[in-house]
């Protein structure tokens, strides 16, 4: 589910921001060609790199894929194939970025290692922040399943409209810094100054370049989901025949879209801050997430 | 088979037997280093063959045993007592000790003709025996002793590579320090059988309810002072970066893998066990040092390029989060929540085991590439992961497991550690509610900086382009050397992936010691699949991760191979930007973590010297020579050690004035101290 939809959300923001720009832009299925046709190129690989270059795109797929296996992607309806805890999820997560950023650093570049620094940099810091946009919810839920979080903040009860318009706040900030979106990093720059996780991939061609964007695609699809799922109101549940499936596909499906909205609208109207500017930012995460919590508790 | 208690006693009565004849024997051979090494390192082998047996039958079977070998003097009457606390970590000392001895066959070789074999396996052999000691003494002066036996022994082997001045300088610091730390715990001895009228252990825990609040609160400061030191809490860890990167690599593995775990062990012992449970404040102390410790020690390490001084800060950082368990779970104890103590103390036991197997292949594996490159400086290796390929595979692992990263066992046990702080947010107020809070902010965010940490080791160690000459003729080491790191490796998967079962027995070691909160139900409970809490917070099904990952990669890799594999693979060269690409261009260590520092430095305080020589002092363009210092300050040695040093200089100043030469006047003073005495007994 998730690898198939991953490229078309993708394509939406990436025509979001073009008609923004007052662009024609390219299809939204344009990510699926672009996919295609590095899997039918040939690779050219360092002559420094070593195993972790070969391994590390089926990893970080991998590590995309029991994520998104895992977690509510259709209402709250799904069956977590292998946990929901949050804290499992967080910490895949954080084995994807390991190979990610070891992967940087394989060749010998001077781009990859400052990727893999920047990208770590970044990934030790949100970690805090996105562990504590789940817990005033997980809290409140008396679960860390993120299905039974959903469930749980889906009526919307009084109680929780303020600890849920922080941990989405909280939430929000960390998905920025872990998808590579403004203002943490430039998804469509090339530029050495400033980039990270393109900076990572420079090395790479053909198929495990594919499978790298691809991965990073899924992630972003993931963390959108999730925003949608767990982090809004109204997450249907139970499908138990196809007029509930559509409601439910239409109802996440709008969800996502007016997240993916904006997120291209942010790109659109913000520019990219500066590297040390960050922490604040990923602090405030953190902090928004404690203040969730005296709400909850 | 059941195991009886003669049985075990006479296993581990053995297992300290053949240390003894190891030390010994590999003292009488030190003529043949190569008998030294066979001896010493094999007779250790079997030794902690045998306590391994020992200590897993002892869990297994629920079983422990009292020795009492007593004489008319009490120094000299010991007592072993053997119970599941004990049985837990004679079997750790005894594993890590297993594999040490296996790693140390190969890798002792590189001192042949420098140094004496011989007083290696001696001082080896007697410092694995004093460990063993330490966690079955059943009899706080012996407990002492064996204190002492294991910190002379330690001391020896840091300064085992005596002709560099700098090993011996760490010596010294260790050798204080260390002492330091003894003269508290000595004070907190005498202080608790003052109060009890025993030394005995069995005894205390009887009239410990006697004792008074004060006196008890000054045993705690005491104790926590003392066992800190040995564990490096910070303040108290200024030892630990330097001693254990200047002790032989198998010693290191050792040292960080389970002798600073001796410090846990007994106060798990005091705390848990013998003193009933104290005010809340006790264990908020323990929690707020581990959440410093942590945080401070994470932090530290990513400052550090030396590869094994950076694998001692993240022992500290590790030791933070075992006192985090600890902490939540004496909170609990005194506050009558035996069920959620009993989760805080599986989650910092757990930790426990789990830091000492990855600790100690992380050590065995900087230990390698050190004997390959002969520099401890992770800037000058690079390219080792061609050169070393099994070395460079197992400190993946290492750094996987120590960065929590799941399915490896350091997730399962963090994990663990995060449901403990976790039930201290759901269940308490005001507070203590955000204390928990504090602590687990600090838990989050060392998980992630220490992810960072081994990218940076990791990365500028094993990957890129070899940035010295050492680095580019590396081979890889003996197999036995591999061998070790492997059993260690696999057993960070196996633990991982089989917590539940694990962290079961580890809970059964809680039989025959911890009575107040034995009767109750953990607030876990553990199926085969998977790891849970009882009010259905949270789930932790690891094989299923595993299985998940496994075939998950395993179908993709199977997919992208059938429907690209005629695609061809070119090799070429590192993208260049049209220059010609040396090693300097790659990331150094330093360049690496400098983000993050600076984005710490109101924590770390980085310091940077610049150093400019021009060729002509008018004109200031050409620089002859360039220099950058990078560092961080020590408030520690700046702002607590040296002040105490001085003040003790100066003390020590004012008592010299009494001694001034002459032994008349020394007759005179002991005249004058023999009145006193008679007159205070005269008035008694």
């Amino acid at each position: 589910m998730t690898p198939l939809l991953s490229p078309l959300l993708i394509g939406v923001v990436r025509k979001i921001k073009a008609r923004m720009q007052n662009r024609q832009g390219a299809s939204v299925f344009q990510p699926y060609l672009d996919l295609w046709k590095l899997f039918r190129k040939d690779e050219t690989v360092s002559k420094d790199a070593s195993w972790i270059t070969a391994f590390a795109p089926y990893i970080v797929f991998t590590a995309t894929l029991i994520i998104g296996a895992s977690i509510p992607i259709l209402g709250s309806a799904s069956i977590p194939f292998i946990s929901g805890d949050f804290l499992t999820i967080v910490y895949l997560l954080a084995l994807g970025t390991f190979f990610l950023a070891l992967a940087g650093m394989d060749a010998g570049g001077g781009f990859g290692g400052f990727g893999a620094s920047r990208e770590m940099t970044l990934a030790a810091i949100t970690e805090g922040g996105l562990l504590f946009s789940f817990l005033p919810l997980a809290l409140y839920a008396g679960s860390s399943d993120l299905e039974t979080i959903a469930a749980a903040v889906s009526p919307l009860p009084s109680a929780l409209v303020i600890p849920l318009a922080l941990t989405f706040g909280a939430y929000v900030i960390s998905m920025l810094s872990e998808t590579a979106r403004f203002p943490f990093d430039n998804p469509a720059t090339h530029l050495e100054l400033t980039m990270i996780h393109e900076a990572m991939l420079l090395e790479y061609s053909g198929k495990k370049l594919a499978l790298m964007e691809w991965a990073s695609a899924n992630k972003f699809l993931l963390f959108l989901v999730l925003g949608a799922n767990v982090f809004m109101p109204w997450t249907p549940s139970g499908i138990s025949n196809s007029t509930d499936l559509v409601l439910v596909l239409l109802v996440t499906g709008l969800k996502v879209f007016a997240l993916a909205a904006g997120v291209a609208l942010l790109e659109s109207s913000i520019a990219k801050f500066r590297f040390f500017r960050l922490p604040d930012l990923l602090f405030g995460s953190f902090i928004l997430g404690v203040i969730a919590i005296s709400f909850v508790v | 088979m059941h195991m009886n208690p003669a049985t075990l006693q006479s296993l581990f009565f053995s297992t300290l037997v053949l240390f003894v004849l190891g030390a010994l024997g590999s003292l009488m051979s030190q003529k043949k280093s190569n008998a030294a090494n066979l001896i010493g390192n094999g007779i250790a082998l079997i030794g902690s063959a045998l306590g391994l047996m020992t200590g897993v039958s002892s869990l297994l079977w629920r079983t422990g045993f009292q020795t009492k070998l007593s004489s008319p003097l009490p120094l000299l009457s010991y007592t072993f007592t053997v119970d599941g606390l004990s049985a837990l970590f004679i079997s750790l000392i005894s594993l890590i000790g297993l594999v040490s001895s296996l790693y140390a066959f190969g890798y002792v070789r590189h001192f042949e003709g420098k140094y004496n074999l011989g007083t290696l396996g001696f001082f080896y052999n007697i410092f694995l025996a004093s460990m063993l000691l330490v966690v079955t003494s059943g009899n706080l002066l012996f407990f002492l002793v064996s204190w002492e036996i294991m910190s002379l022994a330690s001391y020896f082997l840091v300064i085992y590579e005596h002709k560099d001045p700098s090993v011996v300088r760490a010596g010294t610091l260790y050798f204080i320090m260390t002492h330091a730390g003894t003269a508290f715990l000595t004070l907190a001895v005498l202080i608790l059988a003052g109060a009890t009228g025993s030394f005995d252990l069995a005894v205390i825990r009887q009239m410990s309810a006697s004792i008074p609040d004060l006196t008890r609160l000054a045993i705690f400061v005491l104790t926590l002072i003392g066992l800190g030191t040995k564990s490096g809490i910070i303040p108290l860890h200024i030892w630990l970066p330097s001693a254990h990167p200047a002790a032989p690599t198998h010693v290191s593995a050792l040292m960080s893998g389970v002798m600073i775990k001796t410090g846990i062990y007994m106060m798990v012992r005091l705390y848990m066990d013998v003193l009933p449970p104290g005010p809340v404040g006790w264990g908020f102390t323990v929690l707020g040092i581990g959440a410093v410790s942590s945080l401070l020690g994470v932090l530290y390490a990513l400052t550090e390029h030396d590869i094994k001084k950076l694998l001692a800060f993240h022992s500290i950082e590790n030791i933070g989060i075992i006192l985090l368990g600890l902490g939540s779970a004496m909170i609990f104890d005194s506050l009558g929540m035996k069920s959620l103590a009993i989760l805080g103390l599986t989650a910092s036991l757990f930790h426990t085991v789990n830091h000492a197997i990855f600790k100690a292949l992380l050590f065995m594996g900087a230990g390698a590439v050190i004997s390959k490159t002969h520099t401890r400086n992770i800037e000058e290796y690079g390219g080792l992961i061609k050169r070393m390929p099994y070395t460079a595979g197992l400190f993946l692992i290492g750094s996987l497991a120590i960065s929590a990263i799941p399915p490896f066992n350091g997730f399962a046990s963090e994990w663990l550690t995060y449901q403990a702080l976790f039930a201290g947010i759901r269940t308490l107020d005001t507070y203590m509610l955000w204390a928990f809070v504090a602590a687990s902010g600090s838990l989050a965010f060392t998980g992630g900086l220490a992810a960072a940490c081994f990218v940076k080791a990791f990365g500028t160690t094993f990957l890129a382009r070899p940035r010295s000459t050492h680095a580019e003729h590396a081979t890889e080491v003996p197999m036995t050397m591999r061998f070790a790191m492997g059993i260690l490796a696999a057993l960070t998967l196996l633990i991982g992936v089989f917590s539940s079962a694990i962290s079961g027995t580890i809970f059964t070691s809680g039989f025959g010691w911890m009575e107040r909160v034995q009767q109750t139900n953990a607030a876990y409970y553990q199926e085969p699949q998977f790891l849970a809490l009882r009010d259905g917070f949270a789930r932790l099904p690891m094989p299923g991760i595993l299985s998940g990952l496994t075939i998950t990669l395993l179908g993709i890799f199977i997919l992208t191979k059938l429907f690209t594999g005629n695609r061809k693979i070119v090799v070429a060269d590192t993208w260049d930007c049209g220059t010609t690409l040396t090693p300097r261009m790659e990331i150094t260590a330093t360049g690496f973590s400098r983000s993050i520092i600076t984005i710490f430095k109101g924590i770390l305080r980085p310091t940077k010297q610049v150093s400019i020589e021009y060729h002509d002092a008018d004109m200031r363009y050409f620089t002859s020579s360039n220099e950058v210092k990078l560092g961080i300050s020590d408030p520690y040695r700046s702002g607590i050690y040296r002040p105490v040093a001085l003040m003790l200089m100066r003390l020590s100043g004012i008592i010299k004035k009494v001694q001034i030469g002459p032994v008349n006047t020394y007759v005179l003073y002991m005249f004058m101290a023999l009145i006193i005495l008679l007159v205070t007994l005269a008035i008694r």
